[in-house]
């Protein structure tokens, strides 16, 4: 028998036993005399059916899974080399509702193909944006991105084609691109899905920015708790400048770009950009005043774009298929798609790329399958550690950046974290405090000296002390961060704070009316 | 500085101080040199002994407070040897819905450490970390560098014995 095997190399397989499970089948197969082709991909993101194995068909590729090592050689002996019946057997993988219902743009490749050939990405339609961006003028670049209607993905949702624009119009001779992917909000993990299951699609949008505003040097800031995204990274990296894409002369087009990746040190503040920056020129992460914007005095106070991975990812397809295409998914003023990562307590977790407006319950219900233990999903927080914590009522809220921001959430980096009927919103409002105070940068008072504030005064009304009185120094305290703080850190732990004592007054001890005044 | 490192050893000694000059030499002309060369460091030696600090000072043309600044300033960098195995447990949002609270009692009593120390025989240190990337398959720890996702306190319990008795 002779047929090609995948097993992800993605670090959430590899975390649940993806390395055993491909040892079990290379040693089956060998035992055996079969022929095995052993792909290590990325990751489909049915996070819940890793290790998800996949065997090559006439018909198309098969899924099974979860694997276990000790399921391999029942999956030999039951034919699976050839697609046939098992108990793990989940039929032709794209066929998989959870699949099928998305819309992947961005992810279109990840899970598909060999993440460390640049020959298999440019056979899935890899480099062909980074070819037209070759024959535009820069200018010509940035308006295709500002058409598209790109906005940051990282959270702050700042239109990316006007960031190029300024950076293109800046004048200097050095220019640089900087990926922010110091993806640290809890719940996210597509950054790092595209590192590990699509690398060159990063180094494609990096090296499209670079030729738009004139770089010759970029960087990625990759966090360190990413050991996994780094080897890929770092391999994708070697492979693309041997296949002549990076470095000097890329594609032959006359242009340079090196790019350089970087690793950060465990310091969530760095994922603020001029923290990052900070970072990067080998300093103590702490915030910069704005202005000036990176786009004019970034990196070593030359004029830089910085992205985050997903925005970078999501630019060789509009370079290839048009910035109409793009535009025509999404709502309103948030175009394209987004990978929503469900996450937390949730059955069904992963990747779920689709176009703005679906709403949380559907992705909830419809993708996650409702909660891991079958209870009632309680709260929701959407993008990460600042993004306000959401309750029932709110589950019919289209993810569109405005549409949450009216209901003082934020979308952010599409990262959704379901909890059930047993968390104490209290802790979790207690726990946002505890993590400013932990990541705070130290530079501005609201924010270094508030959090700390903040977990004791949410301690004092845990414990039923002057509750009405703390409550409304709580709320007070809150407005000072919000207004006072220089970036996002002490400007946002206000929302999933404020957001807890206002939907779920009850688990402070007070009632609804008590929870908003003040 | 002293030039003495832990072990106090002229042999450890040497090799402590091989490593900190080609640390410094692999990575002093990169733009922004500093954090490649730390980590450098802390990747071969594990820590970041108190003359490297002196040492990539002088190099890297900073002064000493410069360096022990950026040290401190980052949870990853350590001037003391940790334990032969580092575990790093999740204690995040995503981590917690789904009971790492609760894991990190078992993980903490089975040890015998509490976070941010090394057990008295030097096999373990315990840190907490928020966010492992592994949100979809929670819990999540990092142990020697390896994501581990879906831990129970079995499970855990099964990779500790299974290094203890290795050791």
């Amino acid at each position: 028998m002779n047929a090609t095997v995948y097993v992800p190399r993605d670090a959430a397989a590899l975390a649940v036993g993806a390395e055993e499970v491909a040892q079990a089948i290379q040693r089956t197969a060998a035992a055996r005399g079969d022929e095995v082709q052993l792909v290590r991909n990325g990751s489909r993101g049915l996070v819940w059916l890793e290790p998800l194995v996949e065997v090559e068909t006439p018909a198309g590729r098969i899924a099974y899974g979860p694997v276990t090592p000790d399921d391999v050689a029942g999956l030999f002996t039951a034919g699976f080399l050839s697609g046939s019946a098992h108990a793990l057997h989940l039929g032709l993988t794209d066929e998989i509702p959870y699949l099928k219902r998305q819309e992947r743009l961005t992810f279109s490749r990840v899970g598909v193909i060999d993440p460390r050939s640049v020959t298999d990405y440019e056979a899935h339609g890899g480099w062909r944006g980074l070819r037209n961006a070759l024959a535009m003028s820069g200018a010509q670049i940035v308006e295709a991105v500002v058409q598209s209607g790109l906005r940051g993905r990282g959270g702050a949702a700042f239109p990316a084609g006007i960031k190029w624009r300024t950076v293109l119009n800046a004048p200097g001779e050095i220019k640089y691109v900087v990926c922010n992917a110091d993806e640290g909000d809890s719940g996210t993990f597509s950054d790092r899905m595209i590192m590990e299951g699509d690398p060159f699609v990063l180094i494609e949008g990096m090296a499209i920015s670079a030729v738009a505003v004139g770089a010759k040097r970029g960087y990625v800031y990759l966090r360190s708790e990413y050991p996994d995204a780094e080897r890929t990274f770092r391999a994708a990296i070697a492979a693309a400048e041997g296949a002549g894409c990076l470095g000097e002369d890329i594609l032959r087009s006359g242009h340079s770009f090196h790019l350089e990746l970087r690793r950060g040190a465990g310091a969530y503040i760095c994922g603020e950009e001029t923290a990052m920056l900070e970072s990067l020129e080998g300093k103590r992460g702490m915030v910069r005043f704005k202005p000036p914007l990176p786009a004019i005095e970034g990196l070593f106070g030359k004029p830089t774009v910085i992205n985050n991975v997903i925005t970078f990812a999501s630019v060789p397809i509009i370079l290839d298929k048009g910035a109409k295409r793009y535009a025509d998914f999404g709502m309103g003023r948030s175009r394209g798609t987004l990978p929503f990562q469900l996450a937390g307590n949730i059955k069904h977790g992963g990747l779920v790329e689709k176009a703005f407006g679906i709403t949380l319950r559907e992705l909830l219900y419809d993708y996650g399958g409702g909660s891991a233990t079958g209870r009632p999903i309680r709260a929701v927080q959407v993008g990460g550690p600042l993004g306000a914590y959401l309750p029932e009522s709110q589950f019919d809220t289209p993810l569109d950046y405005e549409a949450f921001a009216a209901i003082g959430g934020m979308v952010g980096h599409g990262g959704v974290v379901a909890f059930d009927d047993s968390v104490d919103m209290a802790q979790m409002a207690r726990y946002a405090m505890e993590f400013c105070a932990i990541e705070s940068c130290g530079k501005c008072t609201p924010c270094r000296i508030g959090s700390t504030r903040g977990v004791e005064v949410i301690d004092r009304i845990r414990q039923g002390e002057q509750r009405q009185a703390n409550v409304e120094l709580l709320r007070d305290l809150c407005e000072t961060m919000l207004h006072g703080s220089l970036c996002a850190l002490g400007g946002m732990t206000p929302f999933p704070v404020r957001s807890a004592l206002e939907h779920f007054p009850d688990d402070f001890g007070v009632t609804a009316k008590a929870a908003r005044a003040a | 500085m002293s030039g003495t490192s832990s072990s106090g050893a002229g042999g450890a000694v040497d090799r402590d101080h091989g490593a900190i000059a080609e640390s410094i030499e692999a990575h002093r002309g990169c733009e922004g040199p500093l954090l490649p060369v730390l980590h450098a460091i802390q990747d071969r030696l594990g820590y970041i002994p108190r003359e490297a600090v002196a040492a990539v000072a002088h190099a890297l043309n900073l002064s000493r407070a410069d360096v022990h600044g950026v040290i401190s300033f980052y949870h990853d960098f350590r001037m003391e040897p940790g334990g032969r195995h580092v575990i790093r447990l999740c204690q995040a949002e995503a981590c917690q819905s789904v009971g790492s609270e609760a894991l990190a009692r078992h993980v903490r009593a089975r040890l015998g450490v509490d976070f941010h120390q090394t057990r008295p025989d030097g096999a373990f240190t315990l840190e907490p970390v928020y966010c492992l990337g592994g949100c979809a398959c929670s819990p999540t720890m990092m142990l020697d560098g390896r994501l581990y996702g879906r831990v129970t306190p079995e499970r855990f319990d099964r990779l500790v014995a299974a290094l203890e008795r290795a050791d």
